[in-house]
């Protein structure tokens, strides 16, 4: 589903993404960690194809996520490490992504009250209102409604207490079947239920890539 | 299209809800109704009177603020969006960097420019209730002068959010085009060149290719064109072509301008990286 060829990606004198070649595959469950720095971020972020690479290339499905974004987005599910502080309500966010992305809204209300989250009465609130443990559970909701067959999650459970966790680890196993999910982490033992790779990065390079049961 | 009218009407909702709307339209409707508070309109200094001299007066503060009013609430839009990872969510969509940005500029476009026509309609309804005689070719050219002051200053600030990576730099860089236009190219070099002589041809051309100096002669050009009303410079323009030519002129080229500068910032937003 996505392969990364030869990636090089460098901002000025600095290499983030030293020649990486990886792939990744239907029923791949990966934790991909590293400390600050190590270029999981801009890995992440060249699948997404926010990043013109310095060299090589992403593929998703065979496409480019550059050239054909639309077709590869329609694929993906993301969510950021910081919940962005999007002054939208969460009616009109709701909106962008029923529109933009075909999702159903009462899939998204769905999976906000799976993870606890009450959104017909905040629907007026603007996003950046809400507490940070609430809008990164709408945001998780909004992944998980998409349902997509590449999950890609940044630290999504930063903000979360440890009962939204459980219902956000309990949701993503129930809806992992036949998918990519990409997990950045710091904490494997959170994951280690989930996942069944493992991708350690150091200063841009993947240093160890090991399937784990 | 649908996604282009969805971001433009959600940049709009969030654009209405933002304190600097509200500055903004109290800005421009303060002014008129400040206007007619000051009885402007019963008054008469060379030859202007009633709802004419209304409008004239707005356009001519207009000229002056209405650029950096929009390049300082404009120029943030993708930068700003950039800084705080809002795009990195909202671009993580199956929506076209053409969708986006253009979407974008049309929620922005109509936030600018409602505000400063609702305030000239408002002036004019007023004024007819209190039985003044309205100037409809000074109303329609103004409409025309606004829509097309709008297009070239919301083109300049797409064109400076798509490059910068920082807000702050944005902010500054949108100032400093500010001061350039209005203070250097049409007051200060201006009468710099003329009292040090330079060629005629050289300083119109200056003054020409400055969107703000085009705006300002052709506000004052319904009127009688008179040396000691307009200054030397458009003097000079509107005795070089006919009033209806530099007219047109002043509404399609700085449309033109704005229309280039969106497009040549959409480049930029689809060459570099998107955060």
């Amino acid at each position: 589903m996505i392969k990364v060829n030869n990636l090089t990606k460098k901002f000025g004198e600095h290499i983030s993404l030293d020649n990486i070649n990886c792939e990744f595959k239907k029923n791949d469950y990966i934790a991909l960690m590293g400390a600050n720095g190590a270029g999981k971020t801009t890995l992440i972020r060249s699948i997404l194809g926010y990043y013109h690479p310095d060299n090589g290339g992403v593929l998703i499905n065979g496409l480019d996520p550059i050239k054909e974004r639309v077709k590869v987005l329609e694929n993906i599910s993301f969510v950021p490490q910081l919940p962005p502080p999007i002054k939208l309500s969460i009616s009109e966010l709701m909106q962008y992504v029923s529109v933009g992305a075909n999702v159903d809204k009462q899939k998204i209300i769905h999976y906000a009250n799976e993870m606890k989250l009450d959104i017909k009465t905040n629907m007026n609130k603007s996003f950046f209102k809400l507490s940070g443990g609430m809008k990164q559970k709408l945001l998780i909701a909004i992944s998980l409604a998409k349902q997509n067959n590449i999950i890609i999650y940044d630290e999504p459970t930063a903000n979360l207490d440890p009962k939204a966790r459980d219902d956000f680890y309990r949701l993503l196993k129930q809806n992992e079947d036949e998918k990519v999910l990409l997990f950045v982490t710091h904490r494997l033992e959170e994951v280690e239920q989930i996942v069944n790779r493992q991708i350690y990065m150091d200063l841009g390079k993947i240093v160890s890539d090991e399937v784990i049961s | 299209m649908k996604n282009l009218y969805l971001i433009a009407f959600l940049d709009l909702k969030e654009s209405i809800r933002a304190k600097w709307f509200l500055v903004y339209s109290l800005v421009f409707g303060g002014l008129i109704a400040l206007f007619f508070i000051a009885g402007v309109t019963e008054s008469q200094v060379m030859g202007f009177s009633g709802l004419s001299r209304l409008l004239l007066m707005y356009i001519q503060i207009t000229i002056v603020i209405l650029p950096i009013f929009i390049l300082i609430t404009t120029v943030r839009s993708i930068s700003g969006d950039r800084d705080n990872h809002i795009l990195e969510y909202m671009l993580s969509f199956p929506i076209s960097l053409k969708q986006y940005y253009w979407g974008k500029i049309l929620g922005r476009f109509v936030t600018v420019y409602l505000p400063v026509l609702f305030a000239m309609i408002v002036a004019i309804i007023y004024g007819s209730i209190k039985g003044a005689s309205i100037p409809w070719d000074i109303f329609f050219l103004y409409t025309g002068l606004l829509f097309a002051m709008s297009s070239v200053f919301l083109g300049i600030a797409f064109f400076i959010s798509s490059f910068v990576k920082s807000s702050e730099v944005a902010l500054g860089i949108a100032f400093f085009i500010w001061i350039l236009l209005l203070a250097f190219i049409d007051i200060a070099m201006i009468s710099l060149m003329m009292s040090q002589r330079f060629n005629e041809e050289l300083i119109i051309f200056i003054a020409m290719i400055n969107p703000m100096e085009i705006f300002r002669v052709a506000a004052i050009s319904l009127f009688d064109p008179e040396l000691t009303v307009m200054g030397p410079v458009a003097f000079y323009i509107l005795d070089l072509m006919s009033q209806t030519t530099f007219v047109v002129l002043s509404i399609l080229y700085p449309v033109s301008l704005g229309i280039l500068f969106s497009f040549l910032g959409f480049k930029i937003f689809q060459k570099r990286d998107l955060v």
